[in-house]
């Protein structure tokens, strides 16, 4: 292969090196209203009367809308495919508010300042009422989060607002009671992670305006355009067809703009005012009414022999969906289903059984890992402390249970692992960090320990028979092409690996192929770039388009040298009679599409497939820890992906370190804590410690690549499981220097130090 | 955000000082913390132009003007070589260069942050301030002294050789600290210091630097919780991080 | 109030409010490049060079750069692309919305000390947060980068 595997840079690097404005703020209109939401200070009211005569008396102030301006149609936020999952529990603005933050008005002015003094003197009249803050008294409790009659669940999850529970669902395989208790040995523990914030650097933020025809054109950092059309129009209950949405580029996505967090309140001031409008969240707001991780006990049982086979595993994961419902369902399944089949080798017996309730807390949404970060940290660390009871090494007992390629995995809905090699993964991930010399631990003196953990990964590509994904590539006529996707690149650089598939298929050079991002007018759909389905579904879509358009062009050629198409061979820069020798160029071919020609050189394809074939990681750590103070420093971190194919060596190695480090944060510095009221005290990154450069440590990645048959050039996905290994790893080397497992992340340095957990 | 109606750069500490006795004026430091509060200021005052962001030495002291950055005290050498580091060693952690570069001395010791690495590090040291209308107060008593409408124009460090070590505790490296230690021998003085308690800096001189004294002054020092730790850690740490101090300090000597 | 400063090598006069920052200042005059992504000092997306000096523009009133000399990258396009590209050659510069701060910075420390060490590029650049790269991609390509500034600025950057 020529393109595909090359360490191409993205093609918007220079653009973003060098400061361009091409991120939404920095193109939204001059002239555009400030949108602003004044939000509910409490965690559960009833909004009972807005007073915003002073605000309308400020001059530049636009307009003021409160719950009673708003259409009465609940739809979810969710960026999923219809129909979602995610219940329908959300309006623009409802007069029962459900979390502190929760938007009670929206305020449109000329400018930021007026906007603001608006914001001051518009007085609410609030019904306080008791607030649900401990997600696991949710269940029946008698504080409903969404007692109204018209909440919705259009999917059979076993919701039921009436409950507090917006799904509850079960999954197995052969009677996991039998044979746990058959078992030689068996341990059962609760891990606990809490909400976490994706904190991608460019805040939730869109600007609307109105076009030439009338329509709502929605601008947003969004993962997910065509949703955001079809949410959008639900939501304001205006046709489909008078909104179009696009993203320009994006700071950051990470899941957090799989929702429609931003883009409907300046959409229906847009709608209301026919003005420009543009809606920038601060930091603050990003953080207490963004989409973070849903925080979850998962508890697991899990049986074993003494000789270390794995026989049963018995998963509950108990979600807290926060005050809105979005992604709750579909993250609690993935906590089982992407993490059990890890240890389908010699696995008799499974359940996966989840609650995922509602509270007034944080509404939560879609961070990379998806649920399976939460099950990966709970099964990989209950692996671990199996080993240490039975006395093996936690990769040999690995080794001794891991799936391997061929393996029918009734835990992963029943699919083959035609792809896998996550033994190896394993093997080299060890080999890279010094297993054998250096576990578990070694006394440095000064009270200091050096320690290694591991961790295995898996995730999905795609969601099977839902995303869809396609690709329109046309012949320009100067022999370059066009690739239209509605896949959003936000950073990942998909813009680039797909055109570098592109140029594989049609022979040409990944310069030579240009690619317009995520529009719903000038883009073929697509579901967007989530589930770790772009490089997977959208990839294949367009090696069908390119493959398509190359028979087309053979056609086009066949009419010019007047041969049989049969006889064409396209080479790229030309398409040749094999019998005669004679050719023409493909500029020829691309000027000869726009003259009386009716063979159309612009193909448009779609994909979608019926399996999600997981991508597989190993991770191995080794820290340094001082035992007085609790400090974690981590050392080296070793990282062995099995992705597949690996399209652009270069961005799948940064994926692996960006989901590494963020893997680092939640696991031991992101702390979300509440007042005793419910209010989020971490609203800012001055009290949401990330991690900053001097608490990485050092990376080092490889890849063991398979071959998925049912991918474009046999890759499968890398976005999300980047993110799975750090918690179970740190966790495990933590243990091995002070003999203490810590359940509940983070994993602070005072809990190391005291020995809390 | 702080609102502003109007920046006065001043000419003179005495013009500065007249405005800043109406309670709604406010001196501008790096307005680093200041700029984070809600607070309506008319008159912001500036002391940019007064010259005052200067590091002087004479034969006896360093002489920091107020609008001296961190920055500033962290990269000077002959204030380093003085107290081995303990500046720098106090400020490298502080956020950010580009934090630290507007971030001013002034400000920071004005203030009294509880969270200060800056004030922990000062008060091991022979310091003063210099207060415009108070004149030279040692560090010792203005951090126990109620703020008021005066202005700090200079921080004093007298030239007392000796030996001298900073520790903190960060939860990530450039957080607000867990908890501050700074020890200093010079002159026959032996100081500890204990910050970021989460309350305002203690200083303690002390006979000895052994465990003892360090186990001593952990549970005699008040301690609290906040998001960043609960007090028993706090307590914790400060036993384990004066013990590394002394000894740094006994290996020196 | 009025202020003058010298906006990337021009003047520039401006009406302003007194607690306009720096931050907005800048961006008012077309400096795009600038970001805010944090409102509390904590990620430096914003750095500015002040009389070569990196500042964190949103702390800073626009006020207080009265007389002086204001750069952003637009002013530094050739320095940019230059290390810039040692950046995007590792792929590193990923969703790029923290980069000109990051650039902004590891310029000023490549002024100062033009062969860091590791140690030396983390602690001057620790105000600088990204979320996409995990840091490791940056830090290969400031060493492509002082391998390159080492040889001359021939091309071994790759």
């Amino acid at each position: 292969m020529r393109e595909v595997g090359k360490r191409e840079r993205k093609k918007d690097a220079i653009a973003l090196v060098t400061g361009q404005p091409v991120y939404v703020d920095d193109l939204a209109p001059k002239e555009c209203l400030v949108v602003k939401l004044l939000r509910s200070p409490h965690a559960n009211a009833i909004v009972e009367d807005v007073n915003y005569a002073a605000a309308l008396k400020i001059p530049g102030i636009e307009a003021v809308y409160t719950w009673k301006d708003v259409p009465k149609n609940r739809f979810a936020t969710a960026g999923q495919t219809y129909p979602e999952w995610s219940p329908y529990d959300h309006l623009i603005l409802d007069q029962h508010v459900r979390f502190v933050g929760d938007p009670v008005a929206i305020v449109a002015g000329e400018n930021e300042a007026c906007v603001d003094k608006a914001l001051r003197v518009i007085r609410v009249k609030y019904q306080v009422l008791p607030a649900l803050l401990d997600y696991h008294e949710a269940i029946d409790n008698e504080i409903l989060v969404h007692p109204e009659d018209n909440w919705e669940s259009r999917f059979p999850v076993g919701a039921d607002n009436r409950r507090n529970l917006c799904a509850h669902m079960e999954d197995g395989d052969g009677d996991v009671e039998a044979v746990l208790e058959d078992c030689e040995v068996k341990l059962t523990r609760t891990y606990h992670v809490p909400a976490v914030n994706q904190a991608m650097m460019e805040t939730f933020r869109t600007y609307c305006y109105i076009d030439t025809y009338g329509r709502l054109v929605v601008v947003s950092s969004t993962q997910i355009v065509f949703h955001v059309r079809r949410i959008v129009s639900t939501a304001l209950g205006i046709p489909r067809a008078k909104v179009r949405a696009m993203k320009p580029r994006i700071g950051g996505g990470f899941g957090a703009k799989q929702t429609v967090v931003t883009e409907i309140y300046p959409a229906f001031v847009t709608w209301m005012t026919k003005k420009p409008s543009k809606l920038i969240y601060t930091r603050k707001e990003s953080q207490i009414a963004g989409s973070p991780r849903h925080e979850m006990d998962v508890r697991v049982s899990i049986g074993a022999d003494r000789d270390g086979t794995i026989r049963a595993i018995d998963l509950y994961n108990l979600s807290n969906t926060g005050a809105y419902g979005d992604h709750g369902p579909t993250t609690a399944g993935l906590t089982g289903h992407k993490a059990i089949p890890l240890y389908t080798a010699n696995l008799e017996a499974f359940r996966h059984v989840f609650d995922v309730v509602y509270t007034n807390q944080l509404a939560t949404g879609a961070y990379r890992g998806y649920g399976a970060t939460q099950g990966i940290f709970a099964l990989e660390s209950i692996v671990n402390e199996l080993a240490t009871v039975l006395h093996m090494d936690p990769v040999e007992l690995r080794l001794k249970n891991v799936v391997r390629e061929k393996m029918l995995m009734p835990a992963y809905f029943g699919e083959v692992a035609e792809s896998c090699r996550l033994d190896e993964c394993l093997v080299r991930a060890c080999e890279m960090i010094g297993w054998k010399e250096k576990y578990p631990a070694r006394d440095m003196g000064n009270g200091k320990v050096r320690a290694v953990g591991v961790g295995m990964a898996m995730q999905g590509s795609c969601i099977s028979n839902v995303d869809v994904g396609s690709a329109t590539i046309m012949l320009n006529e100067d022999g370059t092409y066009k690739l239209a996707i509605a896949a959003a690149d936000m950073g990942t650089g998909c813009d680039t690996i797909l055109a570098q598939m592109a140029a594989e298929c049609l022979h040409v050079t990944t310069d030579e192929i240009f690619v317009s991002g995520a529009d719903t007018d000038s883009s073929p759909y697509d579901s967007g770039s989530y589930a770790s389905s772009t490089t997977y579904i959208t990839g294949q879509a367009v090696v069908k388009a390119a493959t398509e358009l190359e028979k087309r062009i053979c056609q086009v050629a066949a009419g010019m040298l007047e041969c049989d198409p049969e006889d064409v061979e396209f080479d790229g820069r030309k398409a040749t009679d094999v019998k005669t020798g004679k050719s023409v160029t493909s500029e020829e071919i691309g000027y000869k599409a726009q003259v009386c020609n009716k063979i159309a050189l612009q193909v448009t394809e779609s994909h979608s497939s019926p399996v999600s074939p997981p991508p597989y990681m190993a991770g191995a750590v080794e820290i340094e820890l001082d035992k007085e103070t609790g400090h974690v420093e981590i050392l080296d971190y070793a990282a062995v992906v099995d992705c597949g194919t690996v399209v652009n060596p270069n961005l799948a190695t940064v994926q692996v370190e960006g989901g590494l480090g963020q893997g680092i944060g939640m696991t031991l510095y992101e702390n979300i804590q509440y007042t005793e009221k419910g209010k989020l005290r971490n609203s800012s990154l001055m009290q949401y410690k990330i991690p900053t450069r001097q608490d990485m440590g050092h990376f080092r990645v490889e890849f063991k690549p398979s071959f998925e048959p049912t991918g474009p050039f046999g890759v499968k996905s890398i976005g999300e499981i980047v993110i799975n290994t750090p918690a179970p790893a740190l966790a495990h080397a933590i243990y091995n220097a002070t003999g203490v497992w810590h359940r509940n992340l983070p994993i602070t340095s005072e809990k190391i130090a005291l020995g809390t957990d | 955000m702080i609102k502003i109606r109007e920046l006065v750069k001043v000419e003179s500490l005495e013009e500065a000082w007249e405005l800043n006795q109406k309670r709604t004026n406010k001196i501008l430091g790096g307005m680093l913390w200041l700029r984070l509060g809600n607070r309506n200021v008319q008159k912001a005052i500036d002391l940019s132009d007064l010259g005052l962001d200067q590091i002087e030495e004479t034969e006896e002291a360093f002489s920091i003007g107020c609008m001296a950055t961190l920055r500033q005290i962290e990269l000077h050498e002959g204030l380093n070589a003085l107290c081995e580091g303990l500046l720098h060693d106090a400020v490298c952690d502080i956020v950010g260069t580009q934090f630290r570069n507007l971030a001013t001395v002034g400000g920071s010791i004005f203030g009294r942050f509880g969270f200060s690495d800056v004030m922990t590090a000062f008060l091991a040291l022979d310091s003063y301030v210099e207060l415009y209308k108070g004149g030279i107060v040692p560090m010792s008593e203005f951090v126990k002294m109620k703020r008021d409408n005066d202005i700090l124009v200079r921080v004093i460090v007298k030239k007392c050789p000796g030996h001298f070590a900073y520790l903190s505790h960060r939860n990530t490296r450039t957080d607000f600290p867990v908890l501050t230690v700074a020890v200093s021998d010079c002159g026959g003085v032996k100081k500890a210091v204990i910050g970021a308690r989460p309350g305002i800096a203690k200083l303690y001189e002390i006979e000895h630097m052994d465990g003892e004294t360090a186990k001593r002054l952990a549970e005699e020092t008040p301690f609290q919780s906040n998001m960043r730790a609960s007090d028993t850690f706090r307590r914790h740490l400060a036993g384990v991080l004066l013990g590394r101090a002394f000894a740094e300090i006994q290996g020196k000597e | 109030m009025i202020v003058t400063m010298i906006l990337n090598g021009k003047k520039i006069t401006d009406e302003i409010a007194a607690d306009m920052t720096l931050f907005d200042f800048v961006r008012k005059h077309g400096c795009y490049s600038v970001k805010c992504g944090c409102e509390t000092t904590n990620c430096g997306l914003c750095t500015v060079f002040l009389d070569d000096t990196p500042v964190l523009s949103c702390a800073m009133l626009a006020a207080r750069a009265e007389g002086r000399r204001v750069e952003t990258l637009e002013g530094l396009q050739k320095e940019a692309e230059e290390f810039g590209s040692f950046i995007a050659d590792q792929g590193a510069e990923q969703c790029g919305f923290c980069n000109p701060g990051m650039i902004m910075n590891a310029i000023a420390l490549f002024r100062e000390n033009p062969e860091p060490t590791d140690e030396e590029i983390k602690q001057y650049l620790a105000g600088n947060l990204c979320r996409c790269s995990g840091y490791e991609g940056q830090l290969r390509g400031m060493h492509a980068f002082i391998e390159y500034k080492k040889n001359g600025g021939a091309a071994c950057g790759k």
